[in-house]
């Protein structure tokens, strides 16, 4: 296969499958983090990692060359031309709810650190299995 | 006025969770009084949504939120079995507001306010999965749902938050999921209503995006649900979670996933889909899986609690397998063991709890004559742990009876040896509760908080319980007129056999 | 005809109520006890009341409510389990008065709980003689299982707790694989309702589906009769206390266990299908099996309770057996054998309480010269004994003759000879009790004086006695419960003629 055709397949796959690949790679970091990290801390920053990765997935989907921002100028009444604005909107809501769950998850970390006098996961069990 | 049920509903213990806390403020008992009420009105307008839905033979009741139409707006679908669901959520709800009661007598406004408001806020969360007929809205109210329950179960003492912390790992893991399940069927449809996304979906049925939407389901659902082997948070959750609300989060929580899957696989997609069957499939032998190692786990445990929790996973795993064996039996077994289930799993909790509450003491090998100082606690108790085993005529055998029938009608035996199976192992861990409580010697607990009356248990305590074991034995009796007169009407018309 | 009335009904729902009424009246013990003699009462009334229009042909039905979507919870008194009715709503009576006597007797802990659970049994059974289908049946009969628990670990040591452990077991276990057997059977009939010659038939499913379900089913009743080698638990829960065992072990469990089999050969299975598919021959044998061997094993027990308890299995298995030959005359024994060993064996598990409260003694070889102190309750005791024995002009003559003639009439005479080994046997373990009590000198010198056991149980005792002389001279005295076990007998084997006795 020559070159060009190489780059044809790469470009191809960029400008097709790229950006979905980028966002499963984050969703993976995410659950890897949360899974192997020993710190609730990084787990649940691990957590929004993954939780983030979603919003972009939709975001990503949301987009169509050529389209332009959801606003109604008066001139384009086509609407082909404007991006899907719902699933911004949906991801919206779901910021709320992930800002939500970090700060209750902060709240019980700090209730965690203040009893257990540790966040590091191996730590925290040995001491409330005493 | 009636019309507006459906969102009152919800909107009632929306408004008392937000009011709760300032009304704490002011006097140290209006919050929880609020709250109650909103509870007691949600509970009303639910059995009155219910009939009215009977009255129309079966007719489902649309609510369109501000009057948008569908598919465009969000709206509320009420069907008989989301009803009779909805119905058991807020009753429960109540009864477990009312039982907290003594619970919270020694805690200040702020802890009294913040408790209804989480308690109000489960309620919320819980009805809104159930009713809503949007799939975005869902998972607001999943999540409305999963925090508040993070709260309550964090309430419950220094394990408790970190049953909560690991449990909201894995459930936000649960909700991503579903949202990037959503996000496939949303892509492919451009439609987030349930009732729009089931007709564009039909078509698509064989798409890698639908199998992929169907795998991320069984996952989220299974998560929130507890489903084996995604399990793994649920015991130390329900086992810590604050004993006031332990009846709802243990008796519900886990139950309107299941419910969620079922409308999913049976009302979106239809289950006459090749792939909507093989993961039904996936899901009954998780189930039967769940059944088999939940009941062996629940042996093993010497915490009543945490017995309860394990036996848990088996009783979720019975609605899996009602689900997976698909024809009209199984689905009428698994809608039953979800209402059953929330009964008698909400009232050993109750029951527990209240021991606790008086001596502080949840091991299964401390109850010895108990009945003797709470004989209607231990009434309870005995009519829980029959119906959990599967005695007629208590409300558990007759879910178990749809179920081997339709798993008997579909010719899938291994389901049948399951039941049989999991019901003995049942009854090894309930006899031994209830040969423990009437056997053992009285180990001499100490009165934590003795009670003032004749009564056993303060009155708050006392009448749920009561009300609940009642409750299981009038589902076994009036079984009938809940298959025939409800879930019978509102069952999906295609059936995987 | 069919006749619309709820008293099967309040014939189960009385004792029910006195159950609840027993809880809440813990503290006063002769209010208590009256429940429960009235209930005995009320109960031994509603029933007998109905046995005129039985034995007319007619049936009293009545479906209280819809249990499932298609099954109705429905109780019907057709002359089968009216035999069964009467007998353990007549014998509640006696017990009830017996347990009042012993209970105080010998201060028993737990009075309560007893009294209670034993009311709760006496309703289950009574629902068990009457059920209309399998579902309802099978309601009952967990009721049953779970209410007799309390009553075998009544004693609360150690040995009562493996006794109940033991005892869940086995009934849970054979509950739990009759439930999956009543499952495929609805499955495969559409209908759970009983039907005198069975509903099943030989095109609903092969063969060997049939046996299995045959055997599925009939393990239920098999373990609550005590059918060897499924009997393991009946000896342990002689632990309970004496009006429990008389319960037991004549009246309730084990004879629902045996009204099981009965019912289930001749009003699901049917006798033609079972002799069909050949099941019924293997239950034969088990239970011919049980009756030899379980006399022997009676035979080296030195504890009385314990030697009745294994008579008691080797007499239930002549139910069985009766049943397993499906000869209409055969069937015919086994329904009067349900009435005939009631009232001996409950006359002998009242002599050996009367024994354990008066004297103290528990064992055989601590009884010598009792009758000098007991003459009344030994005399019992012998009649009782002469009757399992199967002599005539009592009660148990009756119904041995005709299992012998059903033995005959389906040309199985190897039958007949079990039961007379049995019998020679049966002589040999309870007769010895006898003489050592009235001809052996008692060594240690006890019993030089006259002392009988208080009128509560020894009252009871001597009616039970008594009854069994007269039913055996005539044994269609007081509710012709002759006839009625004639009746289900012919309405099983359609087309038979009477004869027999």
């Amino acid at each position: 296969m020559s070159d060009a055709g190489m780059l044809d397949i790469i470009n191809n796959f960029l400008a097709t499958k790229g950006i979905y690949s980028l966002v499963l790679i984050l969703l993976f970091l995410g659950l890897y983090g949360m899974i192997t990290s020993n710190n609730y801390m990084k787990k649940m920053m691990a957590m929004n990692v993954m939780q983030v990765a979603v919003i972009f997935f939709y975001l990503c989907f949301a987009q169509k060359e050529g389209g332009m921002i959801p606003i109604l100028d008066g001139i384009t009444t086509d609407p082909a031309l404007y991006i899907n604005p719902l699933p911004h909107a949906l991801m919206l809501t779901a910021i709320v709810v992930s800002l939500g769950t970090t700060g209750v998850a902060i709240a019980l970390l700090m209730r965690i650190k203040e009893t257990y006098g540790s966040v590091e996961e191996d730590e925290v069990l040995r001491r409330a299995d005493k | 006025m009636s019309q507006h049920f459906p969102v009152l509903i919800v909107l009632l213990p929306l408004s008392a969770a937000l009011l709760s806390p300032f009304f704490s403020y002011l006097h140290r008992q209006a919050g929880k009084w609020i709250a109650i009420l909103s509870l007691v009105g949600a509970f009303l307008c639910s059995v009155g949504l219910l009939l009215q839905v009977v009255a129309n033979g079966g007719e489902a009741i649309h609510y369109w939120m501000g009057d948008w139409m569908p598919p465009l707006g969000i709206e509320f679908v009420v069907d008989p079995i989301n009803g009779v669901i909805v119905t058991m959520i807020t009753f429960v709800a109540l009864c477990s507001a009312i039982y907290s009661t003594p619970f919270l007598k020694k805690n200040n406004w702020l802890y009294m306010g913040g408790y209804y408001t989480l308690m109000a806020l489960l309620c919320v969360g819980l009805s809104g999965m159930t009713l809503t007929g949007d799939a975005f809205n869902l998972y607001v109210y999943l999540e409305i749902a999963s925090l508040s329950g993070y709260g309550l179960i964090a309430l419950g003492g220094n394990k408790g938050t970190l049953a909560a912390f690991r449990y909201l790992l894995i459930g936000t893991i649960a909700a991503s999921l579903y949202l990037l399940a959503l996000g496939f069927m949303y892509s492919m449809t451009g439609s987030l209503n349930m009732a729009d996304l089931s007709v564009l979906l039909q078509d698509k049925m064989d798409s890698p995006l639908i199998i992929m939407s169907i795998a991320l389901l069984i996952a989220a659902f299974g998560i929130k649900a507890a489903l084996f082997p995604f399990h793994g948070w649920q015991p130390d959750a329900y086992t810590y979670s604050h004993p006031g609300a332990a009846p709802l989060i243990s008796g519900v929580m886990s139950k309107v996933p299941a419910y969620a899957m079922l409308r999913f696989f049976f009302y979106l997609f239809g289950a006459q889909h090749l792939f909507v069957q093989h993961g039904l499939t996936v899901v009954g032998i998780l189930g039967a899986l769940g059944i088999i190692l939940g009941s062996v786990m629940a042996i093993a445990q010497d915490d009543f609690r945490r017995m309860l929790a394990y036996s848990s996973v088996a009783q979720i795993g019975y609605i899996g397998v009602g689900l997976a064996i698909g024809s009209f039996y199984g689905l009428i077994g698994a809608v039953l063991h979800i209402i059953n289930h929330a009964f008698m799993k909400g009232s050993l909790f109750m029951v527990i709890g209240g021991v606790r509450y008086r001596f502080g003491e949840v091991s299964i090998s401390k109850l010895g004559q108990i009945g003797k100082k709470m004989p209607f606690t231990v009434f309870t108790l005995v009519v829980a742990a029959l119906a959990m085993i599967g005695i007629p005529p208590t409300g558990g055998f007759f879910s178990k009876w749809y179920i081997m029938l339709g798993a008997m009608q579909t010719e899938q035996y291994i389901y049948v040896a399951v039941l049989v199976i999991s019901s003995l192992l049942n009854a090894i861990y309930f006899f031994r509760v209830l040969e423990n409580v009437f056997i053992n010697p009285d180990p001499g607990l100490k009165e934590l908080n003795p009670p003032t009356g004749k009564l056993e248990l303060p009155l708050q305590m006392l009448i749920p319980i009561v009300v609940f074991g009642i409750a299981i034995l009038a589902l076994g009796f009036c079984n009938e007129m809940i298959v025939d007169g409800i879930i019978k009407l509102g069952l999906p018309e295609v059936f995987v056999r | 005809m069919t006749i619309t009335d709820i008293r099967p009904f309040l014939a189960v729902g009385v004792s029910l109520l006195a159950a609840f009424l027993i809880m809440f009246s813990g503290k006063k013990p002769n209010v208590r006890e009256f429940w429960s003699v009235a209930a005995a009462f009320i109960k031994a009334a509603l029933i007998f009341s109905m046995v005129p229009a039985v034995l007319a042909g007619n049936v009293f039905e009545y479906t209280l409510f819809q249990v499932t979507d298609t099954i109705g919870f429905t109780l019907r008194t057709d002359a089968a389990g009216m035999v069964f009715a009467c007998v353990s709503s007549f014998l509640y009576i006696p017990v009830s008065f017996y347990a009042i006597g012993y209970m105080r007797g010998h201060h028993e802990k737990e009075q309560t709980g007893f009294y209670a659970a034993f009311a709760v049994c006496l309703s289950a059974a009574i629902g068990i003689a009457l059920s209309a289908n399998l579902l309802t049946f099978f309601i009952f009969y967990e009721l049953l299982t779970v209410a007799t628990w309390p009553l075998v670990f009544h004693e609360r040591n150690e040995e009562a707790r493996f006794s109940g452990r033991k005892y869940l077991i086995y009934t849970l276990v054979s509950g739990q694989l009759m439930l999956a057997g009543i499952v495929a059977i609805y499955v495969m009939a559409g209908t759970l309702d009983f039907q005198a010659g069975g509903f099943l038939t030989a095109d609903m499913a092969p063969t060997w589906v049939l046996q299995l379900l045959f055997f599925l089913m009939v393990l239920g009743g098999a373990v609550k009769a005590g059918v060897m080698p499924l009997h393991g638990w009946l000896p342990s829960a002689m632990v309970a206390p004496t009006p429990v065992s008389a319960l037991l072990h004549a009246v309730a469990v084990v004879k629902a266990g045996a009204f099981c089999v009965l019912r289930l050969i001749g009003f699901v299975f049917g006798p033609a299908l079972l002799a069909e598919i050949g099941a019924a021959t293997v239950l034969a044998w088990f239970a011919a099996f049980t009756i030899i061997a379980a006399s022997l094993i009676a035979m080296k027990q030195d504890n009385l309770k314990r030697r009745l308890a294994f008579s008691t299995v080797g007499q239930l298995s002549y139910v069985v057996l009766g049943a397993a030959l499906l000869a209409p005359l055969s069937i015919l024994g086994a329904y009067y054998h349900i009435v005939a060993h009631a009232l001996m064996k409950i006359t002998l598990f009242m002599c050996a309480g009367a024994i354990i409260v008066t004297a103290h003694k528990d064992n055989i070889s601590d009884m010598h010269g009792i009758g000098k102190k007991m003459p009344i309750t030994m005399a019992c005791y012998t009649i009782a004994s002469l009757g399992i024995a199967g002599m005539p002009f009592v009660i148990g003559f009756i119904s041995k003759w005709n299992l012998g003639l059903g033995a005959l009439q389906v040309g199985q005479p190897l039958y007949i000879a079990i039961l007379i080994a049995s019998a020679l046997l049966s002589l040999s373990y309870l007769m010895p009790v006898t003489y050592l009590a009235f001809f052996k000198p008692n060594e240690k010198g006890e019993f030089k004086t006259y002392g009988e056991a208080n009128k509560f149980m020894l009252i009871p005792i001597c009616v039970t006695a008594a009854l069994s002389v007269i039913l055996g001279i005539m044994p269609n005295f007081g509710p012709h419960l002759y006839d009625l076990a004639s009746m289900a007998a012919q309405s099983i084997t359609q087309g038979w003629i009477g004869g027999g006795w």
